[in-house]
């Protein structure tokens, strides 16, 4: 069996995929050997990139994003489109008109979201194979802790957004995922870097990060932010999470208990930022240019409230209509710049805590991953409070990695391991730690 | 932050310049899961933000700007619509 074929019987029994390729393009370089799956939100020349919504259905991309082509620099092979929620508004992966995964730990189970495929192919691909998946608020970690696999959000501008079909500029970071820390190091690596179709990728030299999985972690400070172990923190999460932290420890790392006292309000600033963003982002989908057309039959008002309605699923208009809500006269100081402000001060939470601390240890999701039953009873504020662990450092755009860390009734637990901007090379240096223990 | 309850003629009024139709069970839908929601975010006012500036970035970032020569765009424009004209894409009436 050739491995499109694979990557069709993993669709079966996972539902990962969007677009699979019937023919791989393979090359020379660091990624040689490796097949890549690319999250359906960020483009691949000739492979149909809906980011998981119906409005971009048939969407083909003349082009390839920047980290897709900087993969295939490097020889990677592109096999295919990861599944996602709908531009990426979701913590289960449920919000989508297309495959919605499944868990390979329990398929009762949601794989999380929202790069749940992404999550999905690398935990059960039998072959070399690495995933671009993004992060707005947790896309990344979420769904790689729930499956059980290594997952790498960097610093906001380490790589180039260009060719993502991005839903929060200020927020939106492409990341990526792997079986186990080097290889996930291995494609940041890679990834990672200027662009000049960017204006917001950061200009500074991308390092080896392979080189920081064998660094040692004597006199390494690892913070422990009490809030993140708070009300709503499964116990038994909670346990496994300080196993991994004491593993740490007792290979030479000096533990500190921290306070981070506007994590609670992170939440709230995030979603606000977040679908602020998200309603003049998603403007452009319209009808024109690309994605959903209908017949041009009305004028241009009725033209683009018909498209956008037929087009957007449910979460989408609910987070559209929140954010133009949120930026409207008469709202938008009380709410987007009440919002932005209290972002400054979460910002000021990591800056002072990373002074006294190399990185910092919390649980990645304060569940494992919940049933589709369970999920379908919940109302939307109750999954946007899934989120609560994420938030800030999303919000603060600082490198944060998930890896595995014990299990609780056979599914995983993950261990959130975050750092100052730039400083991916400690984050990695203790998730080796971890998982070397 | 806003203390004007949540009507259902607000929701119809941000769906209309969002240019998003909704039936009358949606806008009900709508307002009652607004309320939920806008009550959470109620809670930013226990921050003092006094003197704060907001983030709109997490990092403090440069612009940078290319050198402003003209580059040929190698992709097809148009690859992506059924609504073209000669080298112009076909828009909906504006009047």
């Amino acid at each position: 069996m050739n491995l499109c074929e694979k990557a069709q019987r993993i669709n079966q029994k996972y539902r990962a995929f969007n677009f699979i390729s019937d023919q791989l393009d393979r090359g020379h370089g660091r990624l040689e050997g490796y097949t890549v799956t690319v999250k359906d939100n960020i483009c691949v020349k000739d492979m149909r990139s809906s980011a998981g919504s119906r409005i971009l259905e048939n969407y083909t991309p003349p082009f390839d994003a920047t980290v897709v082509s900087k993969a295939r620099l490097e020889g990677a092979a592109i096999l295919g489109k990861t599944t996602m929620d709908e531009f990426g508004f979701g913590t289960f992966n449920v919000n989508t008109p297309f495959n919605i995964p499944v868990n390979p730990h329990d398929v009762e189970r949601s794989a999380g979201g929202s790069s749940g495929g992404a999550a999905v192919v690398t935990s059960v691909a039998d072959f070399p194979h690495l995933a671009i998946a993004e992060s707005t608020g947790g896309s990344i970690s979420c769904p790689a802790s729930f499956c059980g696999v290594v997952g790498i959000t960097p610093t906001y501008g380490r790589t180039s957004r260009w060719g993502l079909i991005d839903y929060a500029n200020s927020l939106d970071k492409i990341g990526c995922m792997g079986r186990n820390v080097r290889e996930a190091a291995l494609m940041l690596s890679v990834i990672s870097g200027p662009d000049e179709y960017d204006s917001t990728v950061l200009r500074k030299p991308v390092p080896n990060y392979l080189d920081f999985t064998t660094s040692t972690l004597e006199r390494f400070k690892v913070g422990v932010p009490k809030e993140y172990f708070g009300d709503g923190v499964d116990k038994d999460v909670s346990d496994n999470v300080w196993r991994g932290i004491k593993k740490l420890e007792s290979e030479g790392a000096d533990l500190k208990e921290v306070s981070m006292p506007f994590t609670k309000h992170s939440l709230s600033s995030y979603y606000i930022v977040a679908m602020a963003e998200a309603s003049t982002n998603l403007a452009k989908l319209c009808g024109l240019r690309y994605g959903l057309e209908l017949p041009l039959e009305d004028n241009f008002d009725e033209y683009f409230s018909r498209v956008r309605t037929m087009g957007f699923g449910e979460e989408a208009k609910r987070r559209i209509l929140l954010g133009t809500y949120a930026r409207m006269a008469g709202y938008r100081d009380a709410y987007y710049l009440k919002a932005l402000k209290v972002r400054t001060r979460v910002i000021e939470d990591f800056k002072r805590v990373f002074k006294t601390v190399d990185v910092l240890a919390a649980p990645t999701m304060p569940i494992v991953a919940p049933r589709f039953d369970e999920i379908s009873k919940l109302e939307p504020h109750q999954h946007y409070m899934m989120d609560i662990l994420t938030a800030a450092p999303n919000l603060a755009g600082v490198p944060m990695i998930s890896i595995p860390c014990g299990e609780k009734n056979g599914m995983p637990v993950g261990i959130h391991i975050m750092a100052d901007h730039l400083e991916e090379g400690k984050m990695i240096t203790a998730a080796a730690g971890v998982e070397a223990s | 932050l806003s203390e004007k309850p949540l009507e259902k003629e607000t929701v119809r009024r941000v769906a209309d310049v969002a240019h998003i139709n909704l039936t009358d069970e949606e806008v009900e839908q709508y307002v009652q899961q607004f309320k939920y929601i806008l009550d959470t975010f109620k809670e930013l006012d226990e921050v003092d933000t006094n003197g704060v500036k907001p983030s709109y970035h997490p990092l403090s970032l440069k612009s940078i700007v290319r050198d402003d020569k003209v580059k040929e765009w190698p992709w097809d424009p148009f690859s992506n619509t059924k609504h073209r004209e000669k080298d112009y894409f076909r828009g909906p009436r504006i009047a």
